[in-house]
């Protein structure tokens, strides 16, 4: 299987760039996601690895370049973000889930005032995903009466709600206790198992290999390596990218 | 405590043997007095309690729509934005007091077709003024104490800017200045006294005129208590809200 193809893509991203003032923090992006496929981007903490997936879900204006969504050039200025945005979810290093709304509000206010979606069944589909991924019970729960773990669970369950065509994420274990990494990494995994179509900023180089069929490693604002996850983590091509490997290892982290 | 005890014991021993003490008592709690300006005065505070439960509703309404213009970030809305920032600029820089004067008396100076000229409405209106301008800062206060990932995570969901902000910021926003907000409350519930210069009856000028009738500050005691009676209950239901988990910053 080539890296780069596996099935219709779903995103792809071409030539981004993107600075905050003077600071270049993406300097030509190009990225294909097929669908149902998972790509890890890996790199140092500010490779720009938060920024782009932002310039994905709109959240950041991009400099210059494209974003495409189902071939569609969603960077356009004349597309509404709001409506790109109910097509894509995005899961947030620090959970960010609403503090003043249960766990179950959380994952229904999407449905119910984005899409459309009565209470009734918001609420039957919220209670569902909550389950799913471990959380029954605690439906009436605030986020600070939850762990860490359960919170980033119900905040992946909230950006899982509107069905999106692809999910972002933002590394999501990144904030975690290690004894809750594992939880949270299951219900990714969980949702790889089902086609979900991933960009998954990680740390975790183990989690990558096995989940990601595709691994990027961002440098500087560029993508020095893309491949396979066996390929770049384990015989990478570019010395940005043997040392980057290099200095996890000595840190402990693969 | 006991210290406590013994230093006010010892403050009212010196005040109740002062040699004006039997002067002061007789004028200023007279119960005879008491008793018979208290009815009239309470009639004129009842038209205080409305006066600011009109000025308060209109207040969190146009404070929060000034605080809403000043925290938006659209570009086609730097106009209104400079205007709100010249209004909480020039009505929080008045003391009220000026305010109400120059409603008061200036507006119906004007005699101009359709502008009120009830001295009651004026007061409010000024009260209004300036009221608004403090309460728009204390919104826009907790507007800005809401962390950025929140309206983050809420578009990222799909809702739009006004959605975000009407379910996501705003509820948070609110709930921590809830308190400074009361306390808003509790200072406009007795700046409603300073529309008495416009000549209404209300409870402070009522009290004044049986004062200037009978030589006696009583009645000023009696306004004084009914204004206590309304803004100590306001004070606890501050500290109830402000000590509750909801109010506490993440």
């Amino acid at each position: 299987m080539s890296y780069a193809g596996g099935g219709v893509p779903v995103l792809e991203v071409r030539g981004v760039t993107k600075a905050f003032g003077e600071r270049e923090v993406l300097r030509g992006i190009d990225l294909t996601v097929g669908e149902h496929r998972a790509v890890a981007l890996i790199g140092a903490s500010g490779s720009g690895k938060s920024t782009l997936l932002r310039c994905i879900d709109l959240l950041e204006e991009v400099d210059d370049g494209d974003v495409f969504l189902d071939g569609e050039t969603i960077t356009d200025p004349a597309v509404e973000p709001v409506a790109v945005r109910r097509r894509l979810g995005l899961v947030f290093q620090a959970y960010n889930l609403f503090p003043h709304m249960t766990a179950l509000q959380n994952v229904v206010l999407g449905e119910m005032r984005a899409h459309g979606i009565g209470r009734g069944e918001a609420e039957e589909r919220g209670r569902a995903l909550l389950a799913r991924f471990g959380l029954a019970g605690r439906e009436d729960d605030r986020p600070d009466e939850l762990s860490g773990g359960q919170q980033q669970r119900v905040a992946i369950a909230r950006a899982f709600s509107g069905r999106p065509r692809a999910l972002l994420l933002d590394e999501v274990t990144s904030a975690l206790d290690p004894e809750l990494v594992g939880e949270v990494l299951a219900a990714v995994r969980d949702l790889k198992a089902e086609g979900m179509t991933m960009v998954i900023a990680t740390h975790e180089m183990s989690f990558a290999r096995e989940v990601a069929d595709e691994v990027a490693f961002l440098h500087d604002g560029r993508i020095f390596e893309q491949g396979p996850p066996e390929q770049v983590l384990s015989e990478p091509k570019q010395p940005e990218t043997k040392r980057f490997l290099a200095r996890l290892l000595e840190a402990g982290r693969i | 405590m006991a210290s406590t005890a013994l230093v006010l014991g010892g403050l009212a021993a010196w005040v109740l043997t002062s040699p004006g003490w039997p002067v002061v008592r007789e004028t200023f709690f007279s119960w005879t007095v008491f008793r018979d300006s208290f009815p009239e005065v309470l009639e004129g505070f009842w038209l205080d309690v409305k006066l600011f439960i009109v000025v308060e509703a209109v207040v969190l309404l146009v404070g929060l729509a000034i605080a809403l213009v000043r925290t938006s970030r659209a570009p086609a809305l730097f106009p209104l934005r400079l205007l709100g920032t010249a209004y909480v600029d020039l009505f929080r820089g008045f003391p009220t007091i000026i305010l109400v004067v120059l409603v008061g008396f200036g507006v119906p100076a004007l005699r101009l077709e359709g502008l009120p000229t009830d001295p009651i409405v004026l007061g409010g209106i000024a009260l209004t003024l300036s009221y608004s301008a403090y309460v728009a800062e204390v919104y826009r206060a907790g507007i800005a104490s809401v962390h950025r990932g929140q309206r983050d995570a809420a578009l990222a969901i799909g809702l739009s800017d006004r959605q975000a902000t009407r379910h996501v910021i705003l509820p948070q926003a609110v709930r921590r200045v809830a308190p400074p907000l009361l306390n808003d409350f509790v200072a406009l519930q007795k700046d409603v006294a300073l529309v008495s210069i416009l000549g209404p009856l209300e409870a402070f000028r009522i009290a004044q005129i049986v004062e200037a009738e009978t030589f006696n500050f009583t009645p000023l005691i009696a306004a004084a208590l009914l204004y206590l009676a309304v803004t100590i209950p306001l004070a606890r239901v501050v500290d109830r809200i402000g000590g509750g988990p909801e109010g506490a910053v993440r």
